[in-house]
Parts: C-alpha cells; sequence; structure tokens
C-alpha cells in the first residue's frame, strides 16, 4: 500500500459543509451573533445591502486565503495586528476599485465600505478558521460565511424596505397592487434600526424553533 | 524558524507594512484619475441637473460645454472678479468649476474675505444662473445646486445630495417629492427683500399666506437633516444677494 496521503477531493463532504453550514445552523448572525452592527446599519434599503454583501464576500474570500498562505510564518505575539492590516488594505483596494469602476455604488455605500474593517465576522472567520487550516478549505469558509452573512442581511432589507418604504430595489410595489387606495400607510418605524434588530430577532427565532440542534438545553 | 523573536516581528512588521503601501499607493495611483473624472463627471451632471438638463457621467462634459456657458466668480460686495467664457479668461484667472466652496464658506465663518461660484446656463434661449450650496447635514456634508431664472428670485430646479444622511428619512431629500416643490418659489419677496427659502416642519401650509411662496415642507422624521437643507440655503444664497441687487 502506498504511503501517499490520498488528497482530498476539492469538494469533500467536509469541505462543503464548510459552505453550507454557515448559511443554516452556523449562521454568524443568527446562531455566533457576529456583525450585527452592520446588520442594522445597511438594511432599510435592499440594494445597499446586496452590495455590501458581495464586498464583505470579496474581503472575506480573498482575506481568509491571503492569512491562510501567511499561516506559518505569522508570529502569533502580532497576529491580530497583521490580521487588520490585510483586512485594512483589502477594504481600501474594494473601495479605490468602487469609487473609479462603479462610482454611483460607491457613494451609496459611502461609510459603510470602511465599516468592513470593524465587521467581527472578519476577525473571527480569521482567528478561528484561516490561521489554521489550507488556503481551499478556508476559501469555502469565507465564501460560505459571507453568503450566511448576506443572506440575512438581505432578507432583513426586503422586509425593512417593502413594509417601511413599500418599495423592492425601488421599485413600488404597494403602489402598484393598489395597497394605498385602501388605506394602507408605510411603516416608518421599519426603517429605523430597532426594527432591523427584532426582524433578526424573529429570524432567530424562526430558525431555532425549527432546528432542535440549536436549543441549548 | 523562530517566529517569535523579536528580530522577526520587527522585519515581518516592516515587509508586511512596506507591501501592503507599495500595493495600495499603485492602486490608488493607477485608479486616480478615473475617480477625478468620476468626481468632476458628478459635479458637472449636478450642476446640469438642477436646470433639468439629464446627463450621463458619458455626456456631462458635452452637455457642460454646451449649455453652462459662463463661470464667474463674485466677491463680498457683488462684483465679478473672474469670468470664464467659452475657454478663455474674461477677468481674472479663477474657474468657478474649481473653487473649492467648502474653503469659501471656512472664510466666511471667520468673518474673512470669500468668493462665490455662479454659473450660468443658457437653454433653448432661456438664461438661469446656477449657485452651488454646501451645508452640514446630521452625519456628513450635504450639498446641491440650485438653478435661478433669469429675474434671479424665481427657482427653476434644485438637485441635492449627501454623504451619509440616514436612509429612507434624512437621506430622501434626493427624490423628487423633496426637490419638486422647490420649483417656481422665490428667494426675495416682493420688497425685494432676501427671504431665502424656508424647509418647514409641519409643512409650508403652516406659514402665513404670503410666506409660503418662500417655504417648503420638510421630511417627516427628518427633521435634522431638513433643517440643514434651510441652513445651507440661506447661508449660501446670501452671500449673492449683494451682487444681485447691484444687478438689478
Amino acid at each position: 500500500m502506498s504511503e501517499q496521503v490520498q488528497k482530498e477531493s476539492m469538494f469533500s463532504p467536509k469541505n462543503i459543509k464548510l459552505l453550507t453550514d454557515p448559511i443554516g445552523k452556523d449562521n454568524p448572525i443568527t446562531v455566533q451573533v457576529l456583525g450585527i452592527c452592520s446588520a442594522l446599519a445597511v438594511t432599510a434599503k435592499l440594494e445597499p445591502a446586496i452590495v455590501m454583501s458581495i464586498s464583505v464576500m470579496f474581503v472575506l474570500g480573498a482575506g481568509n486565503v491571503i492569512i491562510s498562505l501567511l499561516r506559518n510564518t505569522i508570529p502569533q505575539r502580532i497576529r491580530i495586528i497583521v490580521q487588520l492590516v490585510i483586512i485594512a488594505a483589502l477594504v481600501i483596494l474594494v473601495d479605490q476599485v468602487l469609487k473609479a469602476y462603479a462610482y454611483d455604488v460607491s457613494k451609496q455605500l459611502s461609510v459603510f465600505v470602511g465599516l468592513i474593517i470593524t465587521n467581527c465576522i472578519i476577525m473571527g472567520r480569521f482567528e478561528a478558521f484561516s490561521m489554521a487550516n489550507k488556503p481551499w478549505p478556508s476559501f469555502l469558509d469565507g465564501i460560505g460565511n459571507s453568503i450566511g452573512y448576506g443572506m440575512i442581511l438581505v432578507i432583513v432589507a426586503f422586509f425593512r424596505e417593502l413594509f417601511g418604504s413599500g418599495t423592492i430595489l425601488g421599485w413600488e410595489v404597494f403602489k402598484s397592487i393598489g395597497l394605498y387606495d385602501l388605506g394602507y400607510v408605510n411603516n416608518g418605524f421599519m426603517i429605523l434600526p430597532p426594527m432591523a434588530l427584532i426582524t433578526v430577532g424573529i429570524i432567530i427565532w424562526v430558525q431555532r424553533s425549527r432546528n432542535p440542534e440549536l436549543i441549548k438545553e | 524558524m523562530n517566529t517569535n523573536s523579536n528580530t522577526y516581528i520587527f522585519i515581518y512588521a516592516s515587509v508586511m507594512v512596506i507591501i501592503v503601501a507599495a500595493v495600495l499607493s499603485t492602486a490608488a495611483t493607477l485608479l486616480k484619475d478615473r475617480q477625478l473624472q468620476n468626481v468632476k463627471n458628478e459635479k458637472m451632471q449636478a450642476i446640469l441637473a438642477s436646470a433639468n438638463i439629464e446627463s450621463t457621467p458619458e455626456t456631462a462634459e458635452t452637455l457642460y460645454n454646451q449649455f453652462i456657458t459662463e463661470e464667474w466668480v463674485i466677491n463680498q460686495t457683488g462684483e465679478i472678479t473672474d469670468s470664464y467664457k467659452a475657454s478663455t479668461f474674461e477677468i481674472g484667472s479663477q474657474r468657478a468649476f474649481y473653487l473649492n466652496l467648502k474653503t469659501e464658506l471656512y472664510r466666511k465663518s471667520k468673518g474673512e474675505e470669500f468668493y462665490s461660484p455662479l454659473f450660468v446656463c443658457n437653454v433653448e434661449g432661456e438664461t438661469y444662473y446656477i449657485i452651488p450650496l454646501l451645508g452640514k447635514g446630521l452625519w456628513g456634508p450635504v450639498w446641491g445646486n440650485i438653478a435661478l431664472k433669469s429675474d434671479f428670485t424665481t427657482v427653476k430646479g434644485v438637485v441635492f445630495d449627501h454623504k451619509g444622511e440616514t436612509p429612507g428619512l434624512g437621506a430622501e431629500i434626493i427624490f423628487p417629492a423633496f426637490t419638486d416643490p422647490f420649483v417656481g418659489k422665490t428667494i426675495f419677496d416682493e420688497e425685494g427683500n432676501f427671504t431665502s427659502i424656508k424647509v418647514v416642519k409641519g409643512g409650508a401650509k403652516i406659514l402665513p399666506a404670503n410666506q409660503q411662496i418662500h417655504g417648503v415642507d420638510a421630511i417627516s422624521g427628518g427633521t435634522i437633516t431638513s433643517n440643514s437643507v434651510n441652513d445651507m440655503l440661506k447661508d449660501c444664497l446670501e452671500n449673492y444677494v449683494s451682487y444681485i441687487k447691484s444687478d438689478k
């Protein structure tokens, strides 16, 4: 028998789990309760929520790979600083590219792109995963977590924009189905940050009631 | 190798910082021209939009050169100190387009000498005067342009923009629901006194009947942003009063 360890396939069940777990039972927002601040800040409208999710996906995917490649060279004592420098560099890069090639989008996101730096999901994944794993699983973990994050952002933004402004991606849904003529009024409270927290709370409630694994004894 | 020795940490940190600096400055240098062009296009689009001329980032420069026929710089006493027309300077050497409004307003607040830009727009035989606006919002700066008809008092159109006002609340100042009511309002009353345009919480209808022509509705839930638009209009428009009066 050959001594060589059989190479793990790129999409082995273990790797697929890295991608799917954060979407469901290990979701960064609803289960790990990370990245809540940006979930409150960018979800009043759907479009910024989507662009924010894509930006986080880029930063987390690329950052996880870079950290994973460097993991054996990073001195333990300054690892947090190294991680921060890498996140900051990637975020500035995203910001610069958006400003040059997608100026309108960059204007909409304004300060939120910079706030990716403070998103605890990113530092959390660097510390918990990519510092100890190979680049490919780290990449999958990054993408999985950012999808899990983005999914919640999009769901929350969908309901907040729909009930708060009566629109979806700026398209006036309630007006076109004639709901206003029946006396409906937009709920201004949906646009305010507390409703984001309540919406996230409802999602957590639904998720826990459907998944007994998540209920703590 | 001992990755925890001080020497290693120093070298590691220095190399990392230098690499990151090199990557970022290269990116910034390469993208700078495009970014500046985007900012310039946006400024031109905003100036054109206040006179109801639609443009895209691609057509902004062509349309700007076509419709904005003159750029003036006006001093406190209402004299034109610089005039730029058809790519040449008739007076002075400062283009109003490149005048930094923020610096000028800062000088004004310090009681120093300051200058104000004014754009002359000619569309289908009509002349409009476009005044750039800049003020402080709730979370960051708010700015815009207001186009006045040739009588220098009736509003032809107005556009606003902001850095980071609250989405759904203060950020609504950019939408027609807020900006459309400005059209047809006047910044001088019948006696020729400067009134600016007031952004009124509770709606312009609560003003006395003869004042309603100088007021528009504020945004509910966006009171601080509405107030800052109100202050911005007053602060910026009043700089032109002496010029407008001397012109009349």
